[in-house]
């Protein structure tokens, strides 16, 4: 039983670090990335690491994403006054 | 170096790194395994210093130097961060305008905020017995802030949080561990060795000798530092442009 969840939770990581490669929008790179970092959470407290697993949980899925969308949003901004400037 | 030269090195490199990686995992134990001497002898260590959680165990006491070590990685990444992301000569402060929020958003938000923030502030006082410890809770508790910025505006989430204090709360949470690794060397036996407090009773919060300290000093860097540099990265997105005179002057 713990073996199934272990292999249906690595194969979860293995998609969803795959869907973060291929997408190739910032931003949406940065949700696929919130959904491997829950996905990690789960292979996680599977192999009974609950204390990386909330880590991975706070920083993975919640703030590392949280930046990207920031910096986005950032590089956008410039980007849309440059144009303006033209 | 031509192409077919640089395929040729990154062959090598990945091809040294494969064998590697194989020769090293091709020693390891078995994937569980019943032997595991390490945490049998963390599990005894943490046993005999009444600390219900083994992990809290090892990052607070048993390895407290190396949580030292990752506690200054982040104070350090954190003071570049204020640095790399000051308002420079030729960049302008723009308030945000008030946003519009969808009522829903808002009610969730606003109702959400404060059971993050408890949940957060239980994780940290509870490293010691349960799951979590200093450097989750501390993180839940700084994003859970920021669903203000959710809920309602930049300008409301800048009226809880006055970036100074929490710059002093960041320092003041890095500075507490290392009295407290002092203290131990004084009081006690060596830097930052748990011999300092009395072990209490298993499994209550007060339990552990310093483990809990220490805890609470690293939940405090942690919260103020992200606080900090989602801080800095939100002025960047929202409030911060460039000034269009010198960018202007820059281009001709």
């Amino acid at each position: 039983m713990t073996d199934a969840l272990t292999l249906v939770s690595l194969l979860l990581v293995a998609a969803s670090a795959t869907a973060a490669v291929a997408v190739r929008d910032p931003a949406r790179q940065a949700l696929v990335l919130a959904v491997l970092g829950l996905a990690l959470a789960v292979l996680f407290t599977v192999v009974q690491a609950p204390d990386v697993g909330l880590s991975q949980l706070a920083v993975g899925s919640a703030l590392t994403p949280l930046l990207i969308l920031l910096s986005v949003r950032k590089v956008r901004r410039r980007g849309q006054h440059e144009g303006g400037d033209r | 170096m031509s192409r077919r030269m640089r395929m040729w090195v990154l062959a090598t490199g990945g091809l040294a790194v494969a064998v590697l990686l194989v020769a090293g995992y091709a020693r390891l134990p078995h994937f569980g395994g019943a032997v595991h001497p390490y945490g049998e002898r963390a599990v005894s260590a943490a046993l005999a210093r009444h600390t219900a959680n083994v992990i809290s165990s090892v990052n607070f006491d048993l390895r407290a130097f190396d949580t030292l070590g990752e506690e200054t990685i982040l104070f350090g990444a954190v003071l570049g961060t204020v640095v790399l992301l000051r308002q420079t000569r030729d960049e302008r402060e723009v308030p945000p305008a008030p946003a519009e929020v969808a009522p829903p958003v808002r009610r969730y938000a606003l109702i959400m905020l404060p059971v993050a923030l408890l949940t957060g502030l239980y994780v940290v006082a509870h490293g010691q017995l349960s799951p979590g410890g200093g450097f989750q809770g501390g993180v839940v508790v700084a994003t859970a802030l920021h669903l203000l910025y959710i809920g309602a505006d930049y300008r409301a989430l800048e009226k809880i949080r006055p970036v100074g204090t929490y710059e002093v709360g960041d320092a003041a949470g890095e500075a507490a561990y290392l009295v407290l690794g002092v203290a131990g060397l004084l009081g006690g036996s060596a830097f930052l060795a748990n011999t300092l407090l009395p072990y209490g009773t298993f499994n209550t919060l007060a339990s552990g000798g310093t483990v809990p300290l220490l805890n609470a000093a690293v939940g405090m860097e942690v919260a103020c530092a992200v606080v900090v540099l989602l801080a800095r990265f939100l002025d960047q997105a929202v409030e911060i442009e460039e000034d269009n005179g010198s960018a202007m002057g820059k281009e001709s």
